[in-house]
């Protein structure tokens, strides 16, 4: 396991366990975790008070003999389809996103490359790749944006970011990454919709999480 | 303060264990009706959410497994099943699962690693008692009900460690975060 020196937020991984993140943010939190045990750890006490909430809510009674449907159903062969897995630098969340296929990239200009993986209102997914040394491309967030690094590294005004690291941009951040010398970087970049975004802001987490 | 393991955990272990089918009963009982209860907190009709319930407990069998009691009470390890379906649902596609770790579960229960991790959760559980009816409307909210977006800012991380110590620090925070919202 590499060392990570970049994490998510505590409060991003509970927005994430509780269902409150976009899709396409949520991709790169269960990436993250997928390589980061501190993270890891940080969903899973999020999970316990989850569970905890579940366990203090008034029950809903089931019909009668719903009990005995999920018994008579516990011998059922169920086809699993086969698990998506990791795949070379590429964790399983993002093997799922990339459809299990590898890379199909399209060339931006400059030795740079990239693959979007979905874009819909909720925001952007895309994978980019750097040249050594090149400058990452402007992807116009104005918004919330999440970048992973899955492999080389690159450098911005917020510190050097590598393999399993996460920077975590706000619309105020004015940055421009560079890719490290050591080789091409690979990251993947998640980008909210920026007109939807802050129109949606939730009160919801703010209290625990003072957001 | 709680002196044993819940009998919950102890029955998803006789599950996860020996496939004892009584001891399914007995979770079904106890967690059906409060992951129907979230489900339809979560807008899903009666009758839809009875199927979502099955399918959700049917998980829990097939996949008990997974759970490993060291890091999860029940009730989180079911959470965590009940909501991720409820995502698939909502968003039509399924939900980006991070991958599991490559160490089995301890066969081998640490009976006093479970206990610790399950006394955190009971003071994480009397932490929300003492919130006021409007927080606690609000955190149920964020986790059992609507699922939306939030803002979000950044934080810095802290040092590696520990999985398992990890989580039980992790509660700790959010024990903390919680008193902190104590009215004075």
């Amino acid at each position: 396991m590499t060392v990570i020196s970049h994490h998510i937020a505590e409060k991003l991984i509970a927005a994430h366990v509780a269902g409150q993140l976009p899709h396409v943010f949520s991709v790169v939190v269960a990436a993250h975790i997928s390589v980061c045990d501190e993270c890891r750890a940080r969903a899973e006490a999020a999970e316990v008070l989850g569970g905890a909430l579940m366990d203090s809510v008034g029950p809903v009674s089931l019909s009668s003999g719903a009990l005995g449907r999920a018994l008579a159903a516990l011998d059922d062969e169920v086809p699993e389809p086969a698990p998506i897995t990791r795949s070379g630098i590429f964790p399983a969340p993002v093997m799922q996103a990339m459809g299990g296929k590898p890379p199909a990239w399209r060339m931006l200009g400059g030795g740079v490359r990239q693959q979007i993986l979905a874009a819909d209102g909720e925001g952007s997914l895309r994978l980019l790749y750097i040249p050594p040394g090149m400058a990452v491309p402007e992807h116009g967030h104005r918004g919330l944006e999440l970048t992973m690094v899955l492999q080389g590294s690159f450098s911005d005004s917020e510190g050097r970011f590598a393999a399993g690291d996460v920077e975590v941009a706000g619309g105020e951040l004015d940055h421009q990454p560079i890719a490290g010398p050591e080789g091409p970087c690979i990251c993947l970049a998640a980008t909210d919709a920026p007109l939807r975004f802050h129109a949606l802001l939730p009160r919801l987490l703010q209290p625990l999480f003072r957001i | 303060m709680q002196e044993t393991i819940s009998e919950q955990t102890l029955w998803l272990l006789a599950v996860r264990d020996q496939r004892d089918r009584q001891a399914f009963a007995r979770l079904f009982d106890h967690f059906a009706p409060r992951v129907k209860a979230m489900l339809m907190r979560g807008g899903l009709r009666d009758g839809t959410a009875e199927d979502v319930v099955q399918d959700v407990m049917l998980a829990v069998w097939r996949k008990a497994d997974q759970f490993d009691p060291h890091r999860a009470p029940a009730s989180a390890w079911i959470y965590r099943i009940a909501r991720n379906r409820q995502i698939d649902l909502v968003r039509r596609r399924p939900a980006p699962l991070p991958e599991l770790l490559d160490e089995a579960p301890d066969t081998e229960p640490d009976a006093e690693q479970i206990l610790a991790l399950e006394q955190e959760t009971t003071r994480l559980k009397a932490a929300l008692l003492a919130l006021n009816p409007e927080q606690t409307r609000t955190i149920e909210q964020a986790f059992l009900e609507e699922l939306t977006h939030t803002e979000i800012s950044q934080q810095t991380g802290l040092p590696l460690g520990t999985i398992k110590s990890r989580i039980r620090l992790g509660l700790d925070r959010l024990r903390k975060e919680l008193a902190d919202l104590k009215p004075e």
